[in-house]
């Protein structure tokens, strides 16, 4: 048997129930690999080894008596927006301080009720604000890829969710949580060869998420491969009572969609996403897609998605306004840290000057500017009434086709440091990526292939509203064909 | 007469609109399962909702919303179907989550009206702009250190509808009446208590002045009045200092002002320009609020007898337009009288309340949510007048010991033999003995002086200790004397 941290979620799920291991020894297995390779990565933000071997204890417990839970035993990490009772929850960021909520999300109680097992809180941007991961107060996670002829310079894992995507591709988790507003989990799982999917907005419930942008944030799994996603997203997902947003659907088995096929599925190829100045590489992989999909017996159509080159502006303004109000509640008054003031207003202000970062500054700055009088009908009404029109270009899209094919990023994974001096060439990193937020649908990261210096690239699919079995069956074929491999330079 | 203010270069007219709060009567909060109940320790009734946890939503209350529908309902107003949540963004250190959320741009309830009535008799009708629900903030206590604010967010997250009427109050008088008309309204309801002193109610009271015939002028808002009698004083104060500042060749500035109780003046709060930019937007964590028709239906049907309605119904049973008025002023007094003259004569019933009994709770000083009599004893002394065990001056002394022990009338009235005599022959010896005794005064009846009769009649009625049947006297009388 291969080593316990190379298991795949389905594979331990296998080798749990036949015995061929013990959750502990799975769950020390990780932890051995996040004492070794987290100093070095900075994935995670809280390590609890601790509870995790007491979960594992109780997982081997309920195997032997026969009462295995749907992910009984496998080790997760959460990343760090995930509200965890009786454990810090950072979202990245100081102003929150030693906040340790005495609540669980329903994302991780979920989880927590099918039998899984919580190794600590992940790294991520601060209040999920950044593609980099470079916006964390608790410092930059490292991807553990590298350039094939450059070895030595360290690179991004993308963000926000870079520390679940790194963990999940140096291999000291099986699989995370992670969110996606604006690309969160599909821009570092791409960046990481590891796959992610950002359901359909409300298929996940966002009570007790660290809320950035309430009408774009959605919680998914990041997971070595397409099936693992299925099977964690079948735990997490589900109508919540509490989150007046979620959706009172049921929730498919998406594993069993894994193996659908796509003979007879129409694949849209949107033109506007060929964009110019991209990567000859990319373009070669999104063919390779497209050639992969039509061997497989689908039908390859042409698409229009009219309003594309006005998401990203449009998300820049509707993501930043809702974020300046969503962050307002942290003031150092009930919870978090506090810098003392001379007067109320004083106390915010050093609380909050002290508490956020640039980035997070920078986007409390916009939006706050953008629901101003005067401005709020020029920015975020106009930002509104976009939106409803790339909701509707792809409404449209879904009448002649049943899934759309892109590529998940412009470009591999870049070096630390190399963008963060120009926002605007940063948020282009989520160009492919924003309309699926703004439009509430599934999207889907896939490792398709490597550049020429040897970084993972991944290809995108999109589905219809709360048509994730599509895109997991798409996803599915991609990935057979593809037959990614490659594993990254630092792994466990 | 319409209402005008003399000042010292002609009569000035008063331009009066009220945003009344009202805190909706529900058990719990409006976006959280937090208890609402008035005056428990601090900070005991919030969830982490209320005090704007990290990754905490908002759930809408339906009790809330059907209290709203219900107002809106008794208000005679529009009951818009779908309606939005929008957030009013500011820094408080009472405002947990750094925004109140309120229905800014798309209220419950639109257009309505609600009619007045004024001390001289006439009736006037006051347009209501909308109606929307918000939640309340948390309370800031500043007196109880030297150098910290204490809070208490018991409050926060309560569900207030704001009441905001169109400016169609032309006096102090017209203001008040129509807050006190709403509160009436919405008592009747079960939808707010109006308990003013609580805070369960208050009034943002915008204020211009004009001369007569002229468009409106700027206007000023005064916050939080909370009581009929202050927004009455509030409305002639801040108009009598408008009336100073046109005169004297000043301009009105739109602003917040105060009212200051004690010296019955208003103080400038915030000026316009200090106005915060709230940037409201859609609540991103709320979907729009979509009311199904059939339910609304439902909430018109069982909704109870508002004050006007029931005022009419009074005076069509045979009520004075004053008995009814007094008697539908609170819908527990108008309960009291219902049980009272259930199945009894209603003129009878509604004398005795609105005499004896609001004598009694006056003198007592007692509401009638705890009346000294209750109103099955009352029926039961009417009962007594009716069959003529008694007379209606023996059950006035009745009434008295009711209000004194709490005993039953008919026991009092059998325990000390209170019960009227109807034995014709009782009452011919005690009138023999009458008429025996003042031999004098029946000659001088008997010569034409006939009011004497009257006197003869008290006479008897002394000697029987009042017990003699009032009819049965009379005849006998006429008969000994005839």
């Amino acid at each position: 048997m291969s080593k316990p941290t190379d298991l795949t979620i389905a594979a331990a799920r296998a080798a749990l129930a036949r015995r061929e291991i013990s959750a502990v020894e799975l769950t020390r297995a990780c932890l051995d690999a996040i004492a070794r390779l987290n100093p070095r990565l900075n994935a995670f933000i809280t390590i609890t080894a601790e509870s995790a071997l007491r979960q594992a204890e109780e997982s081997d417990r309920r195997i032997a008596q026969g009462m295995a839970r749907p992910l009984e035993g496998i080790p997760l990490g959460i990343k760090d927006l995930f509200c965890t009772a009786g454990v810090r929850t950072t979202a990245a960021s100081r102003i929150l301080g030693n906040f340790t909520p005495p609540y669980e999300s329903t994302v991780t109680a979920h989880l927590l009720r099918d039998g899984a097992v919580f190794l600590g809180k992940l790294n991520l941007d601060e209040f999920a604000m950044g593609s980099s991961n470079a916006t964390s107060a608790f410092g930059p996670v490292e991807n553990p890829w590298s350039r094939a002829n450059d070895p030595e310079t360290r690179l991004v894992p993308g963000g926000s969710s870079g520390g679940s995507a790194a963990a999940v591709a140096a291999r000291l988790v099986l699989g995370a949580t992670a969110t996606d507003t604006g690309g969160s989990i599909r821009q570092p799982a791409a960046f990481c060869g590891v796959a992610g999917i950002k359901p359909s907005y409300g298929r996940c419930s966002r009570f007790g998420i660290v809320a950035f942008a309430s009408s774009l944030d959605q919680a998914g799994p990041i997971a070595r491969d397409v099936r693992d996603c299925a099977i964690l997203l079948r735990s997490m997902a589900g109508f919540d009572p509490r989150d007046s947003t979620s959706a009172d659907l049921p929730v498919p088995d998406f594993e069993a969609a894994v193996e659908r096929g796509v003979a007879g599925l129409r694949i849209g190829i949107p033109r506007e996403y060929r964009m110019e100045g991209m990567p000859a590489e990319i373009e070669a992989l999104w063919q390779q897609g497209i050639a992969w999909l039509r061997e497989a017996g689908a039908e390859i159509v042409d698409v229009s998605l009219p309003h594309t080159k006005y998401a990203l502006p449009t998300y820049y303004i509707v993501a930043p306004a809702e974020a300046s109000s969503n962050l307002a509640r942290y003031d150092g008054v009930r919870f978090g840290a506090r810098e003392e003031g001379e007067d109320l207003r004083d106390l915010y202000e050093r609380t909050r000057a002290a508490g956020f970062g640039a980035e997070v500054r920078r986007r409390i700055l916009i939006g706050t500017y953008v629901l101003s009088a005067g401005y709020y009908d020029a920015y975020y009404l106009k930002a509104q009434q976009v939106r409803a029109l790339i909701r509707r270009d792809f409404e449209q899209a879904w009448e002649r086709c049943d899934a759309l094919l892109t590529p998940a990023t412009p470009t591999a994974a870049f070096a630390l440091g190399e963008k963060t001096e120009d926002p605007v060439a940063m948020y282009l990193n989520d160009v492919f990526t924003v309309p699926a937020n703004l439009a509430g649908l599934p999207g889907m990261a896939v490792p398709a292939g490597l550049d020429a210096q040897g970084l993972p690239l991944a290809l995108q699919v999109i589905g219809r509203p709360f048509d994730e079995e599509t895109v997991f069956a798409v996803a599915g074929v991609l990935e057979r064909a593809a037959d990614f491999r490659a594993t990254p330079r630092l792994i466990a | 007469m319409s209402y005008t203010i003399q000042g010292a270069t002609g009569p000035w007219e008063v331009v009066v609109g009220l945003e009344v709060h009202a805190q909706v009567i529900s058990r719990s909060k409006l976006f959280s399962g937090a208890a609402t109940a008035f005056g428990a320790e601090p900070n005991s009734q919030v969830s982490f909702i209320d005090a704007g946890f990290p990754g905490m939503l908002p759930v809408i209350n339906r009790e809330c919303v059907a209290q709203a529908v219900r107002t809106g309902l008794g208000l005679k107003a529009q009951i818009n179907l779908w309606s939005r949540f929008d957030r009013k963004n500011y820094f408080y250190a009472d405002l947990p989550q750094g925004y109140q959320i309120s229905q800014y741009a798309h209220p419950i309830v639109g257009r309505g009206s609600v009619e007045i009535e004024l001390s001289d008799g006439s009736r006037k009708t006051i347009g209501i702009a909308r109606l929307h629900l918000e939640q309340d903030a948390g309370k800031s206590l500043h007196d109880q250190h030297p150098t910290k604010s204490f809070i208490d967010l018991n409050r926060s997250g309560v569900a207030l509808m704001e009441i905001v009427s169109e400016p169609d109050m032309r006096s102090p008088e017209e203001a008040g009446a129509y807050l006190a008309k709403l509160r009436q309204i919405l008592r009747y309801l079960g939808t707010c208590d109006g308990n003013m002193d609580e805070g369960s109610m208050r009034a943002d009271v915008n204020v211009s002045v004009r001369r007569p015939g002229e468009g409106f002028r700027t206007r000023c808002e005064v916050k939080n009045v909370n009581s009929v009698k202050f927004v009455m004083q509030a409305v002639e104060a801040e108009a009598r200092r408008q009336i100073e500042v046109w005169e004297s060749g000043g301009e009105v500035e739109q602003e917040t002002r105060l009212f200051d109780v004690a010296r019955g003046i208003t103080r400038s709060m915030r000026s316009k320009e200090d106005a915060h930019d709230y940037r409201y937007f859609p609540d991103p964590d709320l979907p729009p609020l979509v009311l199904d028709p059939a339910w609304v239906e439902e909430l018109k049907a069982s909704l109870p007898e508002l004050p006007d309605e029931r005022r009419a119904r009074y005076i069509a049973m045979g009520l004075s337009a004053y008995d009814a008025h007094v008697l539908t002023l609170e819908r527990e007094t108008a309960a009291y009288f219902e049980e009272v003259a259930q199945g009894r004569d209603p003129k009878l019933a509604a004398n005795w309340v609105t005499g004896e009994l609001f004598a009694a709770l006056n003198r007592m000083k007692r509401d009638i949510t705890d009346p000294p009599v209750s109103a099955r004893h009352l029926g039961e002394l009417l009962d007594l007048i009716a069959d003529e065990t008694i007379s209606g001056k023996i059950a006035k002394d009745v009434f008295e010991i009711m209000l004194e022990t709490g005993e039953a009338p008919r026991a009092i009235v059998e325990s000390r033999g209170l019960k009227q005599v109807k034995d014709s022959s009782a009452i011919e010896a005690a009138a023999a003995q009458v008429l025996a005794a003042h031999a004098d005064k029946v000659a001088e009846y008997r010569a034409g002086k006939e009011k004497l009769f009257g006197f003869f009649v008290g006479q008897v009625m002394k000697a029987m200790q009042g017990k003699g049947n009032p009819a049965l006297v009379n005849e006998v009388l006429r008969k000994l004397l005839g």
